[in-house]
C-alpha cells in the first residue's frame, strides 16, 4: 500500500441561491409542488428565447474571488447536447471553453496542522436538470421539471489531493465560503451541493497519472471519503495484481460503502459543446469586478486572522466559532460588546452552543441578544456573580425572559455575592464553630482540610460569595 | 471526412432515431452529398475571419433576479403526451432492478 499515492479531482456543483432561474423568470424554490416553477423556457419550447440572470454571474465572480481565481472579461455560454427526459431542451446551457473563473486555489488545514493548496481549474455557470423519479410508478418514470434551469455553479478541482482527510477538508473549506458569500446553502444531503471525484492511484514517485474513475453521486462529506478510500484499496489491489484499471464512471453505494459500475468508457457521452447563440456574451469590466469584490462579506480565512490575533483566541476557538458564519456574527457582536474575548468565546461554545443543540436550533433562532450575554460576563468579571449561577440559573432565567435587565435579574434571583467582608464572616465563623476537632487538626498541620471548610463555607453561602475573597478569609480565621 | 454506416448509426443513436438498413444506406448517400456541397466552401481562405456565432452585437443581455411566473402548472403541463395530476410521464428511462 505505501508505494501508492492516492491522486484524486473534485467537481462540484453548487446550487445558487437566486430567487429566479439562470435563463427564466420562475422561481428557483426548492420544496414546491412538482411542475409548478416552470416557463415555456424550463419546458424547452420550440421558438423561446432564454435570457440571462445577472445575479448568477455576480455570484460566480464573489466565488472566483473568494478562490483566488482570474475572472474571465469575455464569456460566452455553451450548449452540451443530450438526449433525458429531465433536461427538455436536449442541451444544458453551460460554459465550455470560456469558464468565468480560471486557475484559483483554497488552502485547507489538515488535522497536524499542515496547510496544503488545492488548485481550482475552473468555475463555470451552468443550469441544473429536472428531477426524474423511477420507483413511484411501475412503468413511467416520473418527471418534475421545478429544478430545471435553476442555477449552479461547478467548481473543478486540479488533481492536488492525495488522501481522504484532505478531500473532506477542501469540501468542508469550499462549503464553508459559498456559505459565508451567501451564494449556496452547502447542503449536500438536499442536493443543492453535490460533488464527483476523479479517483487515481500510481506509484509514488511517478510522474504519469493513472487511469482514473469517476465516481458520481456523493452525497455527503463523509461519503465522498468512504469513496476515496474505497476506490484506492480497490485500484491498488488491481494494479499489485497487474490488471488493467478500466476508464469507468462509478456509483457509490452509501449502504455498502462499495462503489459499481455506472457506465463504461465505451458508452461514453458525446455532448457535442457548441457555443449558445441564444445568449449573447457576457462582457465584464474590471471596474464591475472590484465593485463586486469590494461589497463582498469577510470570508473565514481573514476571520480567522482576526480571531486569533485581534482577539486572541486558540485556533480551535477560532474554528468552532467560524464553522457557521451566523455563530462568528453573533460572536462579533459579542465582542463589541465585551473585551474578554476568551470568556465570551468559552459562553457560545459552552452554555449557548449545548442550549442550540439541546433544542435543535440555530443561533439565528437563540432568543437572548449578543449585549445581553456581554451583561452576563460583565456580572462575572466584576465578581457579583459567579460561573455556576451565571450558567444554571441566570442564563436559564434569560431565555424565558430575554429582554429583562440582567443585573436586576441576577437580584431577584438572589443570586448576587455577597462581598461584605461581614456578612462573610459570619458563614467562616459558623462553620469553624461547628468543626472544632478539624480546626484543630488544621492547625496541627492537615492543611488539607482548607477544601472541606471552604465547601462547608460555600454550601452555607449557597454560592453568594466570591471564592477568592472566602478563601482568603478562611485562611485569614484559621491562621488566627 | 466521410460518412460511413457506422457513423450514420452513431448519429441516428444521438439523434434518438430509428432506421432500417435501406434508409441507412440512403441517408449514407445524402450525408455524403451535403459533405461533399459544403467542401465547395472550404476553397474559400478563412483563415483571418473570425467564426460568427451571434447574429448582432449585442452583449449584456441580462435580466434582474425576479421571478415572474408566467404560466400555470396545468398550461404547462397541457401539451404532454402523457401525464399525471403532478408530472409529465415518460417511459422508464433506467432499467428496472
Amino acid at each position: 500500500m505505501e508505494e501508492f499515492e492516492l491522486v484524486v479531482g473534485l467537481e462540484i456543483h453548487a446550487q445558487l441561491s437566486t430567487k429566479s432561474k439562470a435563463y427564466a423568470s420562475d422561481s428557483a424554490g426548492f420544496g414546491d409542488d412538482p411542475n409548478t416553477n416552470i416557463s415555456v423556457i424550463t419546458l424547452g419550447h420550440p421558438g423561446t428565447l432564454p435570457k440571462a440572470n445577472a445575479q448568477v454571474i455576480d455570484f460566480a465572480i464573489k466565488m472566483g474571488l473568494a478562490t483566488n481565481c482570474t475572472i474571465r472579461l469575455e464569456n460566452q455560454y455553451a450548449r452540451k447536447n443530450y438526449f433525458y427526459a429531465d433536461l427538455p431542451k436536449g442541451y444544458q446551457i453551460t460554459q465550455d471553453t470560456t469558464p468565468i473563473c480560471t486557475n484559483g486555489f483554497v488552502d485547507v488545514k489538515l488535522k497536524d496542522g499542515t496547510v496544503s493548496r488545492v488548485g481550482i481549474t475552473r468555475i463555470h455557470m451552468e443550469e441544473d436538470a429536472g428531477k426524474s423519479i423511477h420507483d413511484q410508478d411501475y412503468r413511467d418514470t416520473l418527471i418534475d421539471l421545478n429544478r430545471a434551469g435553476v442555477p449552479l455553479i461547478e467548481i473543478v478541482s486540479e488533481p492536488d489531493i492525495r488522501s481522504s482527510e484532505q478531500a473532506g477538508a477542501y469540501l468542508t473549506e469550499l462549503r464553508k465560503v459559498l456559505r459565508y458569500l451567501e451564494i449556496c446553502d452547502g447542503n449536500m444531503e438536499e442536493g443543492s451541493m453535490r460533488c464527483d471525484a476523479n479517483i487515481s492511484v500510481r506509484k509514488k514517485g511517478a510522474s504519469e497519472f493513472g487511469n482514473r474513475c469517476e465516481v458520481k453521486n456523493l452525497n455527503s462529506i463523509r461519503n465522498v471519503q468512504r469513496a476515496i478510500e474505497y476506490e484506492f484499496q480497490r485500484q491498488v489491489e488491481l494494479v499489485k495484481a497487474g490488471e488493467h484499471i478500466d476508464q469507468n464512471t462509478l456509483n457509490f453505494d452509501a449502504a455498502t460503502g462499495k462503489t459499481s459500475v455506472l457506465r463504461s468508457k465505451e458508452m461514453a457521452n458525446d455532448y457535442r459543446y457548441f457555443p449558445e447563440p441564444d445568449l449573447p456574451p457576457v462582457v465584464l469590466t474590471n471596474e464591475y469586478i472590484q465593485a463586486i469584490e469590494r461589497d463582498m462579506p469577510a470570508l473565514p480565512e481573514q476571520l480567522f486572522k482576526r480571531f486569533t490575533t485581534e482577539y486572541q483566541l486558540t485556533p480551535y476557538d477560532a474554528n468552532v466559532l467560524l464553522d457557521q458564519k451566523e455563530l462568528a456574527q453573533y460572536f462579533m457582536e459579542l465582542g463589541t460588546h465585551c473585551a474578554n474575548y476568551k470568556l465570551a468565546a468559552n459562553w457560545i461554545m459552552g452554555a449557548v452552543k449545548s442550549y442550540l443543540n439541546e433544542q435543535a436550533i440555530g443561533i439565528t433562532e437563540f432568543p437572548i441578544p449578543p449585549i445581553q450575554i456581554a451583561a452576563i460576563i460583565q456580572l462575572i468579571e466584576s465578581n457579583k456573580i459567579n460561573n455556576t449561577s451565571a450558567t444554571q440559573i441566570l442564563f436559564p432565567a434569560l431565555i424565558n425572559n430575554p429582554t429583562a435587565n440582567v443585573a436586576e435579574l441576577a437580584q431577584s434571583l438572589n443570586i448576587i455575592i455577597n462581598t461584605s467582608d461581614e456578612d462573610m464572616m459570619a458563614f467562616v465563623n459558623e462553620v469553624l464553630a461547628k468543626y472544632p476537632d478539624k480546626v484543630a487538626e488544621y492547625k496541627s498541620g492537615k492543611k488539607g482540610l482548607l477544601g472541606l471548610f471552604m465547601g462547608e463555607v460555600m454550601k452555607l453561602a449557597k454560592g453568594k460569595l466570591d471564592p477568592k475573597e472566602a478563601n482568603k478569609l478562611v485562611v485569614a480565621a484559621l491562621e488566627k | 471526412m466521410r460518412i460511413d454506416k457506422d457513423l450514420v448509426e452513431k448519429i441516428a443513436h444521438l439523434a434518438r432515431l430509428q432506421f432500417n438498413e435501406t434508409e441507412k444506406v440512403k441517408i449514407e448517400a445524402d450525408l455524403n452529398r451535403i459533405l461533399d456541397f459544403m467542401e465547395t466552401l472550404n476553397e474559400v481562405d478563412t483563415s483571418m475571419v473570425a467564426p460568427l456565432i451571434y447574429m448582432n452585437d449585442e452583449v449584456n443581455v441580462l435580466r434582474k433576479d425576479e421571478v415572474i411566473q408566467t404560466i400555470t402548472h396545468d398550461e404547462g403541463l397541457a401539451n404532454a403526451p402523457k401525464k399525471d395530476t403532478d408530472y409529465f410521464r415518460v417511459p422508464k428511462v433506467i432499467e428496472q432492478k
